[in-house]
């Protein structure tokens, strides 16, 4: 009897610190941010840090302002955006309501294989084949990114499409609206908030990365001059330079992060309100 | 007095499974039929072959003929968007869109092409006073639909169907889901439509069909067993098997 409830108390231990280590990780992720990063901050100055255009570790005294990379980050991503939103919606209400089951066992799978694919390998594609067109650009970014946000809004999108009840369909077919009005006007609306929260998730996904952004545009730390330039990321700048960084230089890097991750944690929470608006 | 429908020797398959048999029927203009029968007897079945809702399932075909004022509706020429604006259809679940009240009653209109502000908003106005329900939303016209009763969504649904113009009205179970009162409400406003429409309802309550019907079909096991005036057949049914089911004896 007693050994039972030892090993019952031992289990539920045991998940509780499975449990717990996730929230461990976060909160010394963050703890680990704040620590390095808000000292730098402040020995720059926000506004400096936050609005200075000029980003020059090396001049004398350094100069320290990521404005042009909070820029570049928005930049690609609202591209990222404009591109994977339309695709990846459509692709959504194709895969949901349009093609025929036999179909859909083919592309499904491939629409999870893009999920899966390491983003060097998107950064490799993309100098194979978009940068030889658009140069490493802006542009070339937003394309290579537009892509990889394709998943996470499609597969988002689809789950809440499917989630419509098929009433509203047949209600509305039973009226004579056709079969695309009917999606149009019903059922699409009726999975907007599922949908905002796939793309929502998406510019999550674009602000994050790094590696394929970094290969395919240029990551000149200058004020964004044109879409067929090139221009630096958050994130970009933090991997360019933070193997050398020393000092204020390296702190400075690391408030990049935490920019960063105040941007992150800004989408994560209207991601969860626009979940909590569904009921 | 004329017919709306015409069905002829009609089967009608799921995949392999016969759901309806050579199934015979001329249903009445300007009249309430009602189809009764025992669950999955196919009275849904053949409801939804009237305005081709069975279109929308795979692997779903028919043999045989429906006619609507002796038009072939599986013909060739049929339109089958306008076969379903002239045939309008109630669910047994009130499936209102997720809209305002105004913008439900307005869907079918603007459907059909009807743009005009002024315009809708008559149709609006004159469907949701036909069913019966003008008074309670009129103040709430632009706010959710979804936040009435179930009793009024029901009628709310068929103001929507309403608004269409249509000539024939069906209806699968429209008051299986609510109380007394609401049905009664329900039955009511059926009776004042009949004037205007032909209208057919399922149901599994034979005091429903006794009290608002003209005519009632029973069906078993995909074949309708007997057809008559609704008084004829629950007071003298010529088939056994009628009379065993009004008896409730199965079923
Ligand atoms: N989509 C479908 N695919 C295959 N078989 C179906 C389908 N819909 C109905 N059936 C079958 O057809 C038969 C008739 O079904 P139907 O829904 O018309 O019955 P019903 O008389 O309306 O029953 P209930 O009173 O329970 O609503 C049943 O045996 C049912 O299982
Ligand atoms: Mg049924």
């Amino acid at each position: 009897m007693k050994k039972r409830k030892v090993k019952e108390n031992f289990m539920e231990g045991l998940f509780f610190i499975a449990a717990a280590a996730s929230i461990f990780a976060v909160v010394l992720i963050c703890f680990f941010l704040m620590a390095n990063g808000v000292p730098a901050i402040g020995k720059i100055g926000l506004v400096k840090f936050l609005f200075g255009t000029e980003w020059s570790p090396s001049d004398i005294p350094p100069l320290y302002g990521i404005a042009s990379m909070i820029v570049g980050s928005l930049y690609v991503t609202a591209g990222a955006i404009i591109i994977g939103v339309p695709i990846g919606l459509f692709t959504a209400v194709f895969l949901s309501k349009i093609c025929p089951t036999k179909l859909y066992k083919i592309m499904k799978p491939g629409v999870d294989l893009l999920a899966g694919i390491p983003s060097v390998v998107y950064g490799f594609f993309g100098m194979a084949a978009v940068v030889p067109i658009f140069g490493n650009s802006i542009i070339s970014g937003c394309i290579i990114l537009g892509i990889m946000i394709l998943p996470t809004i499609i597969g988002i999108s689809e789950s809440a499409i499917r989630a419509v009840p098929s009433e509203y369909y047949e209600g509305s077919v039973a009226l004579g609206a056709g079969k695309y009005r009917t999606l149009y006007k019903v059922v699409v609306p009726a999975a907007k908030s599922g949908i905002l929260a796939g793309i929502v998730l998406g510019i999550g996904r674009a602000i994050g990365e790094t590696m394929a952004v970094i290969m395919v545009m240029g990551n000149q730390a200058r004020m964004p001059v044109s879409l067929l330039k090139g221009a630096r990321t958050l994130t970009g700048n933090i991997v360019i330079e933070m193997g050398y960084a020393e000092g204020l230089h390296r702190e400075a890097l690391i408030a990049t992060g935490v920019v960063l991750f105040v941007f992150i944690l800004i989408i994560n929470l209207s991601f969860s309100a626009l979940k909590g608006r569904k009921k | 007095m004329a017919d709306c429908f015409n069905i002829k020797d009609l089967d009608l398959y799921y995949g392999d499974f016969k759901a309806l048999k050579k199934v015979n029927m001329d249903i009445e203009e300007n009249k309430i039929t009602a189809f009764i029968g025992p669950s999955g007897c196919g009275k849904s079945t053949l409801l939804r072959s009237l305005n081709r809702m069975n279109d929308l399932i795979e692997g779903c075909r028919i043999e045989g003929s429906i006619k609507l004022f002796s038009e072939d509706i599986y013909g060739k020429d049929m339109d089958v968007t306008l076969l379903r604006k002239r045939v309008g259809m109630a669910f047994q679940k009130p499936n209102l869109f997720p809209m305002s009240v105004y913008d439900n009653v307005a869907y079918g209109p603007r459907t059909h092409g009807i743009k005009g502000r002024y315009e809708l908003d008559e149709i609006v106005e004159t469907s949701l006073r036909n069913a019966a329900i003008w008074d309670e939303v009129k103040d709430r016209l632009k706010k959710s639909a979804l936040g009435l009763s179930g009793g009024q969504q029901q009628r709310l649904c068929i103001a929507r169907a309403l608004a269409v113009n249509p000539e024939v009205i069906l209806l699968d179970e429209p008051t299986s889901a609510l109380d007394p009162i609401s049905t009664g409400k329900i039955e009511e406003l059926l009776m004042t439509l009949v004037n205007k429409y032909s209208i057919i309802i399922v149901t599994h309550n034979m005091q429903q069909a006794t009290r608002i019907s003209d005519n009632t079909a029973f069906f078993l096991q995909g074949e309708v067993v007997e057809y008559s005036n609704t008084e004829k057949l629950f007071s003298m049914p010529e088939n056994k098997k009628t009379e065993d089911y009004i008896t409730g004896r199965f079923g």
